[in-house]
Protein backbone atom coordinates (compact mmCIF):
# COMPACT_ATOMS: atom_id res chain seq x y z
CA UNK A 1 0.00 0.00 0.00
CA UNK A 2 1.67 3.14 -0.89
CA UNK A 3 1.56 6.64 0.79
CA UNK A 4 -0.72 8.96 0.98
CA UNK A 5 0.68 12.37 -0.72
CA UNK A 6 -2.52 14.39 -0.42
CA UNK A 7 -5.53 13.82 1.71
CA UNK A 8 -8.66 15.62 2.14
CA UNK A 9 -10.79 15.29 5.32
CA UNK A 10 -14.35 16.90 5.10
CA UNK A 11 -13.12 19.61 2.62
CA UNK A 12 -15.71 22.39 1.96
CA UNK A 13 -15.30 26.02 0.47
CA UNK A 14 -17.38 28.64 -0.61
CA UNK A 15 -17.31 31.94 -3.13
CA UNK A 16 -18.70 34.46 -0.62
CA UNK A 17 -21.68 33.11 0.95
CA UNK A 18 -22.75 30.57 -1.71
CA UNK A 19 -20.77 27.49 -1.04
CA UNK A 20 -19.42 25.22 -3.60
CA UNK A 21 -17.67 22.51 -2.52
CA UNK A 22 -19.23 19.75 0.32
CA UNK A 23 -17.40 17.60 2.36
CA UNK A 24 -14.54 16.12 -0.13
CA UNK A 25 -13.22 13.16 1.15
CA UNK A 26 -10.32 12.43 -0.91
CA UNK A 27 -6.74 10.37 -1.18
CA UNK A 28 -4.37 10.65 -3.72
CA UNK A 29 -1.65 8.01 -3.46
CA UNK A 30 1.70 9.05 -4.08
CA UNK A 31 2.60 7.87 -7.70
CA UNK A 32 -0.72 7.33 -8.67
CA UNK A 33 -2.92 9.15 -10.73
CA UNK A 34 -6.44 10.60 -10.10
CA UNK A 35 -8.68 11.78 -12.81
CA UNK A 36 -11.35 13.81 -11.83
CA UNK A 37 -14.51 13.84 -13.85
CA UNK A 38 -17.79 15.78 -13.94
CA UNK A 39 -20.09 17.44 -15.88
CA UNK A 40 -19.78 21.08 -16.49
CA UNK A 41 -20.06 23.40 -13.11
CA UNK A 42 -19.81 20.93 -10.66
CA UNK A 43 -17.26 21.97 -8.94
CA UNK A 44 -13.85 20.27 -10.53
CA UNK A 45 -12.17 23.42 -10.90
CA UNK A 46 -12.75 24.31 -7.17
CA UNK A 47 -11.51 21.85 -5.80
CA UNK A 48 -8.00 22.28 -7.52
CA UNK A 49 -8.28 25.80 -6.83
CA UNK A 50 -8.91 24.61 -3.42
CA UNK A 51 -5.81 22.00 -3.21
CA UNK A 52 -3.73 24.63 -4.32
CA UNK A 53 -5.01 27.41 -1.65
CA UNK A 54 -6.30 29.91 -4.30
CA UNK A 55 -9.62 29.63 -2.53
CA UNK A 56 -10.02 29.25 1.43
CA UNK A 57 -11.42 26.08 3.17
CA UNK A 58 -14.28 26.72 4.91
CA UNK A 59 -14.83 23.48 6.49
CA UNK A 60 -12.44 20.18 6.98
CA UNK A 61 -8.84 19.95 6.78
CA UNK A 62 -6.05 19.15 4.30
CA UNK A 63 -2.79 17.24 4.38
CA UNK A 64 0.20 16.75 1.62
CA UNK A 65 2.70 14.89 2.92
CA UNK A 66 1.40 14.22 5.95
CA UNK A 67 1.72 17.86 6.84
CA UNK A 68 -1.95 19.41 7.51
CA UNK A 69 -1.47 22.16 4.87
CA UNK A 70 -5.06 23.48 5.54
CA UNK A 71 -4.10 26.80 6.56
CA UNK A 72 -1.10 27.80 3.94
CA UNK A 73 -1.75 30.49 0.80
CA UNK A 74 -1.09 29.41 -2.77
CA UNK A 75 2.24 30.08 -2.38
CA UNK A 76 3.51 28.07 0.34
CA UNK A 77 1.71 25.11 -0.94
CA UNK A 78 3.62 25.63 -4.11
CA UNK A 79 6.60 25.37 -2.37
CA UNK A 80 5.73 22.25 -0.45
CA UNK A 81 5.61 20.55 -3.98
CA UNK A 82 2.13 21.10 -5.33
CA UNK A 83 2.36 22.11 -8.75
CA UNK A 84 -0.72 23.95 -10.64
CA UNK A 85 -1.82 23.74 -14.63
CA UNK A 86 -4.84 25.85 -13.92
CA UNK A 87 -7.84 25.74 -16.63
CA UNK A 88 -7.78 28.46 -19.25
CA UNK A 89 -3.34 27.77 -18.36
CA UNK A 90 -2.78 31.77 -17.31
CA UNK A 91 0.31 32.31 -18.90
CA UNK A 92 1.91 35.43 -18.25
CA UNK A 93 0.92 37.20 -21.31
CA UNK A 94 3.78 40.18 -21.36
CA UNK A 95 6.60 37.71 -19.73
CA UNK A 96 8.60 35.53 -22.47
CA UNK A 97 8.74 31.30 -22.30
CA UNK A 98 11.87 31.34 -20.43
CA UNK A 99 10.71 34.17 -18.04
CA UNK A 100 7.21 31.97 -17.24
CA UNK A 101 9.50 29.42 -16.85
CA UNK A 102 11.52 30.80 -14.74
CA UNK A 103 8.78 31.94 -12.62
CA UNK A 104 8.05 28.43 -11.91
CA UNK A 105 11.27 28.02 -10.21
CA UNK A 106 10.44 30.09 -7.79
CA UNK A 107 8.62 27.06 -5.87
CA UNK A 108 12.06 25.65 -4.91
CA UNK A 109 12.64 28.45 -2.70
CA UNK A 110 13.83 26.87 0.66
CA UNK A 111 13.58 23.02 -0.40
CA UNK A 112 16.02 20.96 0.69
CA UNK A 113 17.87 19.30 -2.39
CA UNK A 114 15.74 21.27 -4.38
CA UNK A 115 17.32 23.58 -7.82
CA UNK A 116 20.57 21.56 -7.32
CA UNK A 117 18.70 18.05 -7.85
CA UNK A 118 17.96 18.37 -11.56
CA UNK A 119 20.31 18.66 -14.84
CA UNK A 120 19.88 22.29 -15.54
CA UNK A 121 19.47 23.48 -19.02
CA UNK A 122 21.99 25.80 -21.19
CA UNK A 123 18.60 27.15 -22.78
CA UNK A 124 17.22 28.93 -19.19
CA UNK A 125 18.97 29.84 -16.10
CA UNK A 126 17.57 27.16 -13.79
CA UNK A 127 15.66 25.84 -15.88
CA UNK A 128 15.34 22.16 -15.85
CA UNK A 129 16.44 19.91 -18.83
CA UNK A 130 13.64 17.77 -19.13
CA UNK A 131 11.27 20.26 -19.80
CA UNK A 132 13.09 21.25 -22.95
CA UNK A 133 12.91 17.25 -23.63
CA UNK A 134 9.25 16.90 -23.19
CA UNK A 135 8.53 19.71 -25.08
CA UNK A 136 11.28 20.59 -27.80
CA UNK A 137 8.69 23.38 -29.23
CA UNK A 138 9.75 25.31 -26.09
CA UNK A 139 13.07 26.12 -26.93
CA UNK A 140 11.99 27.21 -30.14
CA UNK A 141 9.96 29.93 -29.07
CA UNK A 142 11.82 30.77 -25.98
CA UNK A 143 11.95 34.74 -26.86
CA UNK A 144 8.24 34.80 -27.66
CA UNK A 145 5.76 36.58 -25.71
CA UNK A 146 3.21 34.32 -23.76
CA UNK A 147 0.07 36.01 -25.02
CA UNK A 148 0.85 35.22 -28.61
CA UNK A 149 1.23 31.81 -28.62
CA UNK A 150 -1.07 29.25 -29.70
CA UNK A 151 -3.27 27.14 -27.05
CA UNK A 152 -0.93 24.12 -27.74
CA UNK A 153 2.10 25.88 -27.03
CA UNK A 154 0.87 27.92 -24.16
CA UNK A 155 -0.91 24.86 -22.56
CA UNK A 156 2.55 22.91 -23.02
CA UNK A 157 4.27 26.00 -21.50
CA UNK A 158 1.69 26.03 -18.34
CA UNK A 159 2.88 22.51 -17.99
CA UNK A 160 6.53 23.29 -18.36
CA UNK A 161 6.18 25.96 -15.93
CA UNK A 162 4.60 23.70 -13.49
CA UNK A 163 7.26 21.44 -13.37
CA UNK A 164 9.97 24.15 -13.34
CA UNK A 165 9.15 23.82 -9.33
CA UNK A 166 9.79 20.10 -9.46
CA UNK A 167 6.43 19.04 -8.02
CA UNK A 168 5.58 16.10 -5.64
CA UNK A 169 1.62 16.51 -6.82
CA UNK A 170 0.98 17.86 -10.46
CA UNK A 171 -2.84 19.58 -11.02
CA UNK A 172 -4.03 19.62 -14.28
CA UNK A 173 -6.93 21.11 -15.20
CA UNK A 174 -8.32 19.87 -18.49
CA UNK A 175 -5.13 20.43 -20.38
CA UNK A 176 -6.15 19.69 -23.88
CA UNK A 177 -9.38 21.34 -23.69
CA UNK A 178 -9.89 23.78 -26.95
CA UNK A 179 -6.24 22.34 -28.28
CA UNK A 180 -6.11 21.21 -31.62
CA UNK A 181 -6.10 17.37 -32.48
CA UNK A 182 -2.93 17.66 -33.69
CA UNK A 183 -0.79 18.76 -30.62
CA UNK A 184 -3.35 17.25 -28.10
CA UNK A 185 -1.70 13.57 -28.85
CA UNK A 186 1.62 15.63 -27.82
CA UNK A 187 0.46 16.73 -24.64
CA UNK A 188 -0.79 13.44 -23.46
CA UNK A 189 2.13 11.45 -24.46
CA UNK A 190 3.91 14.10 -22.08
CA UNK A 191 1.48 13.61 -19.39
CA UNK A 192 2.58 9.74 -19.82
CA UNK A 193 6.64 10.48 -19.58
CA UNK A 194 5.70 12.98 -16.97
CA UNK A 195 4.52 10.00 -14.75
CA UNK A 196 6.96 7.49 -15.85
CA UNK A 197 10.42 9.32 -16.04
CA UNK A 198 9.79 11.85 -13.44
CA UNK A 199 7.56 9.83 -10.60
CA UNK A 200 5.21 12.57 -10.59
CA UNK A 201 1.68 12.19 -9.01
CA UNK A 202 -1.14 13.59 -10.63
CA UNK A 203 -4.63 14.88 -9.95
CA UNK A 204 -6.29 15.74 -13.46
CA UNK A 205 -9.61 17.39 -14.35
CA UNK A 206 -10.31 15.26 -17.57
CA UNK A 207 -13.84 15.71 -19.98
CA UNK A 208 -12.58 12.67 -22.17
CA UNK A 209 -13.17 8.94 -20.61
CA UNK A 210 -10.55 7.76 -22.82
CA UNK A 211 -8.11 9.49 -22.30
CA UNK A 212 -8.59 9.46 -18.31
CA UNK A 213 -9.36 5.86 -18.38
CA UNK A 214 -5.95 4.96 -20.16
CA UNK A 215 -3.41 7.26 -18.21
CA UNK A 216 -5.21 7.67 -14.76
CA UNK A 217 -5.58 4.42 -11.77
CA UNK A 218 -8.39 5.50 -9.99
CA UNK A 219 -11.48 8.21 -11.01
CA UNK A 220 -13.68 10.31 -9.02
CA UNK A 221 -16.89 11.65 -9.80
CA UNK A 222 -18.33 14.90 -8.92
CA UNK A 223 -22.04 16.15 -8.33
CA UNK A 224 -23.04 19.91 -7.46
CA UNK A 225 -19.92 20.19 -5.26
CA UNK A 226 -19.84 16.66 -4.01
CA UNK A 227 -17.53 13.62 -4.59
CA UNK A 228 -20.35 11.11 -5.36
CA UNK A 229 -18.48 8.28 -6.75
CA UNK A 230 -15.18 6.64 -6.30
CA UNK A 231 -13.44 3.87 -8.42
CA UNK A 232 -10.71 2.39 -10.08
CA UNK A 233 -9.81 2.55 -13.59
CA UNK A 234 -8.70 -0.89 -13.59
CA UNK A 235 -11.53 -2.39 -12.57
CA UNK A 236 -14.68 -0.86 -13.93
CA UNK A 237 -14.92 0.41 -17.63
CA UNK A 238 -15.69 4.15 -18.55
CA UNK A 239 -18.65 3.20 -20.30
CA UNK A 240 -20.28 2.36 -16.43
CA UNK A 241 -19.61 6.03 -15.44
CA UNK A 242 -20.66 7.80 -18.29
CA UNK A 243 -23.84 8.18 -18.05
CA UNK A 244 -22.31 10.34 -14.51
CA UNK A 245 -20.70 12.48 -16.78
CA UNK A 246 -22.15 13.19 -19.99
CA UNK A 247 -25.33 15.55 -20.59
CA UNK B 1 18.13 89.21 -23.25
CA UNK B 2 14.97 88.54 -26.15
CA UNK B 3 12.67 85.88 -26.43
CA UNK B 4 14.58 82.80 -27.25
CA UNK B 5 16.55 82.72 -24.12
CA UNK B 6 13.48 83.54 -21.85
CA UNK B 7 11.64 80.23 -23.70
CA UNK B 8 14.15 78.21 -23.63
CA UNK B 9 14.81 78.69 -20.42
CA UNK B 10 11.58 77.98 -18.90
CA UNK B 11 11.49 75.06 -21.51
CA UNK B 12 14.67 73.60 -19.28
CA UNK B 13 12.48 74.49 -16.55
CA UNK B 14 9.77 72.62 -17.61
CA UNK B 15 12.21 69.55 -17.67
CA UNK B 16 13.17 69.82 -14.22
CA UNK B 17 10.06 70.25 -13.00
CA UNK B 18 9.07 67.51 -14.66
CA UNK B 19 12.19 65.19 -12.99
CA UNK B 20 10.79 66.36 -9.72
CA UNK B 21 7.39 65.35 -10.54
CA UNK B 22 8.47 61.81 -11.97
CA UNK B 23 10.63 61.68 -8.62
CA UNK B 24 7.41 62.23 -6.78
CA UNK B 25 4.68 60.39 -8.87
CA UNK B 26 6.95 56.92 -9.29
CA UNK B 27 6.34 55.21 -5.75
CA UNK B 28 2.79 56.44 -6.73
CA UNK B 29 2.65 54.73 -10.02
CA UNK B 30 4.36 51.33 -8.73
CA UNK B 31 2.12 51.24 -5.67
CA UNK B 32 -1.00 52.03 -8.08
CA UNK B 33 0.03 49.88 -10.81
CA UNK B 34 0.76 46.75 -8.06
CA UNK B 35 -1.51 47.30 -5.31
CA UNK B 36 -4.08 49.52 -6.98
CA UNK B 37 -3.42 51.32 -3.05
CA UNK B 38 -3.63 55.25 -3.22
CA UNK B 39 -1.43 56.43 -0.59
CA UNK B 40 -2.73 60.00 0.67
CA UNK B 41 0.36 60.04 2.87
CA UNK B 42 3.51 59.62 -0.78
CA UNK B 43 3.66 63.35 0.14
CA UNK B 44 4.98 62.73 3.61
CA UNK B 45 7.51 60.78 2.50
CA UNK B 46 8.73 64.00 0.21
CA UNK B 47 9.01 65.46 3.38
CA UNK B 48 10.56 62.85 5.67
CA UNK B 49 13.23 62.64 2.83
CA UNK B 50 14.09 66.57 2.74
CA UNK B 51 13.95 66.08 6.93
CA UNK B 52 16.43 63.16 6.48
CA UNK B 53 18.34 65.44 4.42
CA UNK B 54 18.31 68.06 6.71
CA UNK B 55 19.60 65.59 9.47
CA UNK B 56 22.73 64.01 7.74
CA UNK B 57 24.04 67.01 7.01
CA UNK B 58 24.20 68.06 10.20
CA UNK B 59 26.04 64.74 10.73
CA UNK B 60 28.58 65.07 7.54
CA UNK B 61 28.87 68.44 6.46
CA UNK B 62 31.04 69.52 3.86
CA UNK B 63 30.70 68.98 0.51
CA UNK B 64 29.39 64.94 -0.12
CA UNK B 65 26.55 65.63 2.68
CA UNK B 66 24.43 65.50 0.13
CA UNK B 67 25.55 62.46 -1.48
CA UNK B 68 25.15 60.77 2.04
CA UNK B 69 21.84 62.07 2.39
CA UNK B 70 20.39 60.24 -0.81
CA UNK B 71 20.82 56.59 0.81
CA UNK B 72 19.99 57.53 4.21
CA UNK B 73 16.48 59.42 2.79
CA UNK B 74 15.90 56.18 0.54
CA UNK B 75 16.41 54.00 3.60
CA UNK B 76 14.48 55.58 6.21
CA UNK B 77 11.35 56.61 3.52
CA UNK B 78 11.40 52.51 2.59
CA UNK B 79 11.57 52.15 6.60
CA UNK B 80 8.47 53.79 7.07
CA UNK B 81 7.12 52.45 4.18
CA UNK B 82 7.27 49.55 5.35
CA UNK B 83 5.55 49.66 8.70
CA UNK B 84 2.47 51.73 6.87
CA UNK B 85 2.16 49.10 4.38
CA UNK B 86 2.39 46.24 7.18
CA UNK B 87 0.29 47.99 9.91
CA UNK B 88 -2.51 49.73 7.50
CA UNK B 89 -2.04 49.06 3.92
CA UNK B 90 -2.13 45.35 4.16
CA UNK B 91 -4.92 45.26 6.75
CA UNK B 92 -7.12 47.64 4.71
CA UNK B 93 -6.20 46.25 1.19
CA UNK B 94 -9.71 45.28 0.57
CA UNK B 95 -11.54 48.30 1.00
CA UNK B 96 -9.58 51.33 -1.16
CA UNK B 97 -11.93 53.84 0.46
CA UNK B 98 -10.77 53.06 3.60
CA UNK B 99 -7.18 52.96 2.43
CA UNK B 100 -7.61 56.46 1.39
CA UNK B 101 -9.07 58.07 4.51
CA UNK B 102 -6.53 56.07 6.45
CA UNK B 103 -3.32 57.12 4.90
CA UNK B 104 -4.34 60.71 4.83
CA UNK B 105 -4.81 60.41 8.31
CA UNK B 106 -1.71 59.04 8.31
CA UNK B 107 -0.28 62.03 6.20
CA UNK B 108 -1.57 64.42 8.72
CA UNK B 109 0.10 63.08 11.52
CA UNK B 110 3.18 62.94 10.36
CA UNK B 111 3.39 66.67 9.00
CA UNK B 112 2.19 67.38 12.82
CA UNK B 113 4.71 65.39 14.08
CA UNK B 114 7.58 67.14 11.37
CA UNK B 115 5.63 70.45 13.06
CA UNK B 116 6.63 69.45 16.63
CA UNK B 117 9.75 68.32 15.98
CA UNK B 118 11.40 70.56 13.41
CA UNK B 119 8.87 73.74 13.89
CA UNK B 120 6.49 75.08 11.60
CA UNK B 121 8.43 77.93 9.65
CA UNK B 122 10.95 75.02 7.97
CA UNK B 123 14.68 74.22 7.71
CA UNK B 124 17.41 74.84 5.05
CA UNK B 125 19.38 72.56 3.31
CA UNK B 126 21.97 74.15 1.74
CA UNK B 127 23.08 73.15 -1.91
CA UNK B 128 26.66 72.04 -1.55
CA UNK B 129 29.27 74.31 -3.35
CA UNK B 130 29.80 72.59 -6.46
CA UNK B 131 25.97 72.89 -6.94
CA UNK B 132 26.35 76.33 -6.09
CA UNK B 133 26.73 78.15 -9.13
CA UNK B 134 25.08 78.51 -12.85
CA UNK B 135 26.25 78.30 -16.64
CA UNK B 136 25.19 81.28 -18.90
CA UNK B 137 25.04 80.87 -22.45
CA UNK B 138 27.65 83.58 -23.70
CA UNK B 139 26.50 84.80 -26.96
CA UNK B 140 24.54 83.73 -29.88
CA UNK B 141 20.69 83.17 -29.98
CA UNK B 142 20.59 81.97 -26.24
CA UNK B 143 22.66 84.67 -24.93
CA UNK B 144 21.58 84.95 -21.09
CA UNK B 145 20.36 81.83 -20.41
CA UNK B 146 21.33 80.87 -16.86
CA UNK B 147 21.14 77.36 -16.07
CA UNK B 148 21.34 76.51 -12.47
CA UNK B 149 23.39 73.36 -11.44
CA UNK B 150 20.94 72.27 -9.21
CA UNK B 151 18.39 71.74 -11.87
CA UNK B 152 21.07 69.77 -13.80
CA UNK B 153 21.28 67.54 -10.79
CA UNK B 154 17.50 66.99 -10.38
CA UNK B 155 17.16 66.10 -13.87
CA UNK B 156 20.52 63.70 -13.22
CA UNK B 157 19.08 62.13 -10.50
CA UNK B 158 15.77 61.49 -12.33
CA UNK B 159 17.43 59.71 -15.43
CA UNK B 160 19.49 57.52 -13.09
CA UNK B 161 16.49 56.84 -11.23
CA UNK B 162 14.27 55.99 -14.13
CA UNK B 163 17.09 54.20 -15.47
CA UNK B 164 17.66 51.97 -12.39
CA UNK B 165 14.18 51.40 -12.14
CA UNK B 166 13.73 50.42 -15.41
CA UNK B 167 16.80 47.83 -15.39
CA UNK B 168 15.41 46.51 -12.28
CA UNK B 169 12.08 45.52 -13.41
CA UNK B 170 13.51 44.56 -16.97
CA UNK B 171 16.62 42.40 -15.95
CA UNK B 172 16.57 40.91 -12.46
CA UNK B 173 14.76 38.34 -10.75
CA UNK B 174 13.13 40.67 -8.27
CA UNK B 175 11.43 42.31 -11.58
CA UNK B 176 10.47 39.25 -13.24
CA UNK B 177 8.49 38.86 -9.76
CA UNK B 178 7.14 42.48 -9.61
CA UNK B 179 5.71 41.29 -13.57
CA UNK B 180 4.76 38.31 -13.33
CA UNK B 181 2.02 39.41 -9.78
CA UNK B 182 1.76 42.36 -11.91
CA UNK B 183 0.08 40.48 -14.82
CA UNK B 184 -1.70 37.42 -12.90
CA UNK B 185 -1.45 37.59 -8.87
CA UNK B 186 -3.44 34.68 -8.23
CA UNK B 187 -1.30 32.86 -10.74
CA UNK B 188 2.02 34.43 -9.59
CA UNK B 189 1.21 32.57 -6.15
CA UNK B 190 0.50 29.28 -7.46
CA UNK B 191 3.85 29.13 -9.24
CA UNK B 192 5.49 29.64 -5.35
CA UNK B 193 5.95 33.56 -5.74
CA UNK B 194 5.58 35.11 -1.87
CA UNK B 195 3.34 37.69 -3.39
CA UNK B 196 3.22 39.95 0.20
CA UNK B 197 6.90 40.27 -0.02
CA UNK B 198 6.52 41.50 -3.70
CA UNK B 199 3.64 43.74 -2.79
CA UNK B 200 6.13 45.04 0.58
CA UNK B 201 9.28 45.55 -1.75
CA UNK B 202 7.45 47.15 -4.31
CA UNK B 203 5.61 49.10 -1.35
CA UNK B 204 9.05 50.32 -0.05
CA UNK B 205 10.77 51.06 -3.48
CA UNK B 206 7.95 53.58 -4.13
CA UNK B 207 8.48 55.71 -0.60
CA UNK B 208 12.16 54.78 -0.87
CA UNK B 209 11.80 57.16 -4.42
CA UNK B 210 9.72 59.48 -2.66
CA UNK B 211 12.75 59.90 0.18
CA UNK B 212 14.92 60.54 -2.35
CA UNK B 213 12.97 63.18 -3.81
CA UNK B 214 12.49 65.28 -1.17
CA UNK B 215 16.73 65.34 -0.72
CA UNK B 216 16.31 66.79 -4.21
CA UNK B 217 13.65 69.03 -3.37
CA UNK B 218 15.00 70.44 -0.11
CA UNK B 219 18.00 71.79 -2.68
CA UNK B 220 15.13 74.11 -4.45
CA UNK B 221 13.74 75.77 -0.77
CA UNK B 222 13.42 75.13 2.69
CA UNK B 223 11.83 71.64 3.75
CA UNK B 224 8.71 72.22 5.93
CA UNK B 225 6.08 70.48 7.25
CA UNK B 226 3.73 70.39 4.31
CA UNK B 227 6.58 70.69 1.39
CA UNK B 228 5.01 67.12 0.04
CA UNK B 229 1.43 68.47 -0.25
CA UNK B 230 2.73 70.63 -3.00
CA UNK B 231 4.14 68.53 -4.75
CA UNK B 232 1.61 65.23 -4.72
CA UNK B 233 -1.26 67.25 -6.16
CA UNK B 234 0.55 67.28 -9.78
CA UNK B 235 2.07 63.91 -8.43
CA UNK B 236 -1.45 62.50 -8.75
CA UNK B 237 -2.22 64.02 -11.49
CA UNK B 238 1.07 62.72 -13.03
CA UNK B 239 -0.17 58.98 -12.37
CA UNK B 240 -3.76 60.14 -13.27
CA UNK B 241 -2.52 61.49 -16.57
CA UNK B 242 0.03 58.82 -17.00
CA UNK B 243 -1.99 55.54 -17.04
CA UNK B 244 -2.55 54.64 -13.53
CA UNK B 245 0.33 52.85 -12.74
CA UNK B 246 2.30 52.64 -16.14
CA UNK B 247 5.98 53.90 -15.60
CA UNK B 248 6.29 54.91 -19.56
CA UNK B 249 3.13 57.04 -19.27
CA UNK B 250 4.37 58.39 -15.75
CA UNK B 251 7.87 59.54 -17.24
CA UNK B 252 6.20 61.18 -20.22
CA UNK B 253 3.23 62.70 -18.15
CA UNK B 254 5.29 64.32 -16.05
CA UNK B 255 6.91 65.85 -19.04
CA UNK B 256 3.94 67.08 -20.41
CA UNK B 257 2.86 68.55 -16.86
CA UNK B 258 6.33 69.93 -16.13
CA UNK B 259 6.33 71.72 -19.62
CA UNK B 260 3.00 72.60 -19.40
CA UNK B 261 3.38 74.65 -16.30
CA UNK B 262 6.29 76.30 -17.12
CA UNK B 263 5.30 77.23 -20.50
CA UNK B 264 2.19 78.44 -19.41
CA UNK B 265 4.26 80.53 -16.73
CA UNK B 266 5.26 82.88 -18.93
CA UNK B 267 1.74 84.12 -19.85
CA UNK B 268 -0.05 83.48 -16.89
CA UNK B 269 0.86 83.95 -13.06
CA UNK B 270 1.51 80.62 -10.94
CA UNK B 271 -2.16 80.18 -9.60
CA UNK B 272 -3.47 80.88 -13.14
CA UNK B 273 -1.17 78.21 -14.25
CA UNK B 274 -2.39 75.69 -11.79
CA UNK B 275 -5.38 75.93 -12.59
CA UNK B 276 -5.16 75.97 -16.00
CA UNK B 277 -2.98 72.51 -15.64
CA UNK B 278 -6.42 71.12 -13.96
CA UNK B 279 -8.75 71.92 -16.55
CA UNK B 280 -5.80 70.46 -19.11
CA UNK B 281 -5.61 67.27 -17.04
CA UNK B 282 -9.44 66.99 -16.83
CA UNK B 283 -9.95 68.02 -20.54
CA UNK B 284 -7.75 64.81 -21.08
CA UNK B 285 -9.07 62.50 -19.28
CA UNK B 286 -12.37 62.86 -21.20
CA UNK B 287 -11.19 62.30 -24.24
CA UNK B 288 -8.35 58.95 -23.13
CA UNK B 289 -9.54 58.04 -19.74
CA UNK B 290 -6.92 55.76 -20.00
CA UNK B 291 -4.07 57.76 -19.62
CA UNK B 292 -1.44 58.47 -22.30
CA UNK B 293 0.25 54.83 -22.22
CA UNK B 294 -3.10 52.59 -21.62
CA UNK B 295 -2.88 48.32 -20.78
CA UNK B 296 -3.39 47.95 -17.32
CA UNK B 297 -1.48 44.80 -17.11
CA UNK B 298 1.22 45.89 -18.80
CA UNK B 299 1.65 48.80 -16.57
CA UNK B 300 5.00 47.65 -14.54
CA UNK B 301 6.84 46.58 -17.65
CA UNK B 302 9.10 49.98 -17.89
N1 LIG C 1 -15.16 32.94 -9.01
C1 LIG C 1 -16.37 32.41 -8.76
N2 LIG C 1 -17.29 33.09 -8.05
C2 LIG C 1 -18.50 32.58 -7.79
N3 LIG C 1 -18.90 31.36 -8.19
C3 LIG C 1 -18.04 30.62 -8.90
C4 LIG C 1 -16.73 31.11 -9.21
N4 LIG C 1 -16.08 30.15 -9.93
C5 LIG C 1 -16.96 29.14 -10.03
N5 LIG C 1 -18.13 29.40 -9.43
C6 LIG C 1 -19.30 28.52 -9.33
O1 LIG C 1 -18.90 27.35 -8.66
C7 LIG C 1 -19.45 26.20 -9.28
C8 LIG C 1 -18.36 25.24 -9.69
O2 LIG C 1 -17.59 25.82 -10.75
P1 LIG C 1 -16.28 25.14 -11.30
O3 LIG C 1 -15.48 24.69 -10.14
O4 LIG C 1 -15.65 26.09 -12.23
O5 LIG C 1 -16.88 23.90 -12.07
P2 LIG C 1 -16.20 22.91 -13.12
O6 LIG C 1 -14.73 23.17 -13.13
O7 LIG C 1 -16.55 21.56 -12.62
O8 LIG C 1 -16.82 23.18 -14.44
C9 LIG C 1 -20.28 26.71 -10.45
O9 LIG C 1 -21.62 26.78 -10.04
C10 LIG C 1 -19.76 28.09 -10.70
O10 LIG C 1 -20.77 28.93 -11.18
MG1 LIG D 1 -13.53 23.77 -14.69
Amino acid sequence: MADTLLKLDGVATAYGQSQALWDIDLEVPAGSAVALIGRNGVGKTTLLKTIIGAQRLSGGRMTFQGRDVSALGPHQRARAGIGYVPQGRHIFPHLTVRENLETGLSALAGRAGGAGAMSKSAIGAGIPDHIFDLFPKLAQIINRKGGVLSGGEQQQLAIGRALAGQPRLLLLDEPTEGIQPSVVQQIEDALRRIRAELGVTVLIVEQYLDFAWSFADSYRVMQRGRIIRAGSTREETAAEVAHLVNI
Amino acid sequence: MGEWPLIAGQIFNGFSVASLYVLAALGLALSFGLMRVINMAHGEMLMLGGYLAYLTLQVVPGPLGILAAMPVAFLGAAAVGAVLETTLIKRLSARPLDTLLATWGVSLILQQAARNIFGAIGVDVRAPDWLNHAYTVPSGLLEGLTIPATRLFILGVAFAVMGALSLLLARTRIGLLVRAVNQDRGMAAASGINVRAVDLSVFCLGTGIAGLAGVVLALLGPVTPNVGQSYVVPAFLVVVLGGLGSLKGTAIASLIVGLFSALVQILVDVSLAQVLLLLFVIGFIQFRPQGVVAVRSRALDA
